[in-house]
């Protein structure tokens, strides 16, 4: 397996981890956007969701560790590759002048960093009810773990809808050069299509982060009601 | 015209370098850039001061010999020129121009605006190269081609090795010249044969050399005086994938 370890450890093998973990963290983010946008479907149909989750039980903590484990391996080598860069150049220049390249995609390990502190903060508080236990613990009518009404009192205060929406920003930042970019890393290049392939990481970056956004948003102006009764 | 000149001094590799600034008077809208900085060595000289050092050569274009960032963009303002091509009509009256050597760690620097590209040659030697034997010239034709697989080749063996690419990337990565080198070969029958260990190598070689990881920026493609594309950097990926997968050794 020499020739693994030699491979994945070039400056090309290392990439290819960044890209290939970084369509795995898309694809959990289309996952996870299409399970969240049933709380429009109201608080009987999200709770069922939450609730046939968490009933996957063995398989749910798979493909836990599984997005964990993509989610390091992401991580440590776009850090890698962003250290590489580094030390190839120690004498900067007095004057650098951008031709083409975007904001976004120099920004890429900032946006990256500040969207893994926002995960943690996010995990904290709906996955492992830190931050607000006493929303964590609710329960609707049928027993089951009211996560309907758990999001929604969580988006209800600004500080924690305005995180997430600053960091729904952020990763479209970081998606719309990392889509385009992960597709040249894999080879996924032709001049007829190059126009259209480096459109598909803004395109893709809209849609996802209008979706998101929209449900704290639609917490805020009432869209997606509180349930009666809930405390 | 005149131009204010802050030129990157430097005496050897050992040596911190710095800034000095230059007044050019008399400039000429018609002179090449390289012209310019002979002109300002004359007068150097004949101050009894050393006389910048830079890289030149053909002064055609052609040789990828000329170098220099100039105002932060590598071979200067003029999309696809080399720095012997460009004019000082390019610059207005009064500017101040700053001209630094081309900075990588893969590119030492050597004495003011020189830089030693050897790391790209050491990077051919590994594999840029085909060690089939071709035997004496074939008649024309006798190896049919197609048109568009040919002039795929040859744009990107107009990679003139200058190194701009390296200088523009804010990574300092290499990736642009390497799969140019490995393009205009495995386009053609005889490159094709020994396609696999020739990325492998050439990609191992060149991380060897300290450049650093292609983080898809494209400034090389914006400055690079021959137009190549960055589609030859995917193309060097997926070989370089598939040859990881499917390569019988090295």
């Amino acid at each position: 397996m020499n020739w693994l370890t030699r491979s994945l450890s070039s400056s090309i093998g290392n990439k290819l981890l960044v890209a290939i973990t970084g369509i795995g963290l898309v694809g959990f983010l289309v996952g996870h956007l299409a399970g969240n946008l049933q709380v429009y479907l109201g608080q009987d149909a999200f709770n069922a969701y939450a609730t046939g989750l968490r009933e996957l039980g063995p398989l749910l903590n798979i493909l836990r560790a599984g997005i964990v484990l993509v989610a390091i391996v992401h991580v440590v080598t776009a850090i890698k590759a962003a250290r590489s860069s580094k030390n190839a150049r120690p004498v900067a220049y007095a004057k650098h002048t951008r031709v083409v390249s975007s904001g976004n995609s120099h920004s890429m390990v900032r946006t990256g960093l500040l969207i893994l502190a926002f995960v943690l903060f996010h995990l904290a508080h709906f996955t492992w009810g830190l931050t607000h236990p006493e929303h964590y613990k609710l329960v609707d009518g049928e027993g089951r773990h009211d996560a309907y009404s758990m999001l929604v009192l969580g988006f209800q205060s600004w500080p924690v809808a305005v995180s997430y929406v600053v960091a729904m920003f952020l990763l479209g930042m970081h998606i719309s050069h990392g889509i385009p970019s992960l597709l040249q890393t894999l080879g996924i290049s032709h001049p007829k299509y190059r126009p259209l392939l480096e459109k598909s990481g803004p395109v893709i970056a809209v849609l996802l982060v209008a979706g998101f956004v929209s449900i704290p948003v639609s917490v805020l102006l009432g869209i997606v009601p509180l349930p009666e009764g809930v405390l | 015209m005149k131009l204010t000149l802050r030129v990157w001094r430097q005496r050897n590799a050992s040596e911190q370098g710095r800034f000095e600034t230059y007044e050019a008077t008399d400039v000429s809208p018609d002179m090449s850039f390289l012209e310019m900085l002979d002109v300002l060595n004359r007068d150097l000289v004949e101050r009894s001061e050393e006389p910048v050092a830079f890289d030149h050569d053909c002064r055609e274009g052609i040789c990828g010999t000329c170098s220099l960032v100039i105002n932060g963009v590598a071979h200067g303002p003029r999309k696809a020129t080399t720095t012997c091509q460009l004019h000082m009509r390019s610059f207005k009256d009064g500017d101040t121009v700053t001209i630094e050597p081309f900075r990588a760690t893969g590119f030492p620097a050597v004495r003011d605006l020189v830089v030693d590209r050897s790391a790209f040659d050491r990077i051919l030697q590994s594999g840029g190269f085909i060690s089939v034997n071709t035997g004496g010239a074939p008649d024309a034709n006798a190896l049919p081609i197609g048109k568009a697989e040919a002039d795929t080749a040859f744009d990107a063996a107009a990679c003139i090795g200058c190194g701009a690419c390296v200088a523009a990337c804010p990574n300092a990565a290499a990736m642009l010249f390497v799969s140019a080198k490995i393009a205009h070969l495995s386009h053609l029958p005889q490159g094709a044969v020994e396609h696999e260990q020739r990325v492998v190598r050439m990609v191992h070689a060149m991380d060897g050399e300290g450049f650093g990881t292609c983080r898809n920026y494209y400034e090389c493609e914006a400055v690079c005086p021959k137009e190549i594309p960055v589609s030859f950097i995917a193309d060097m990926n997926r070989g370089y994938l598939k040859a990881a997968l499917t390569a019988a050794s090295d």
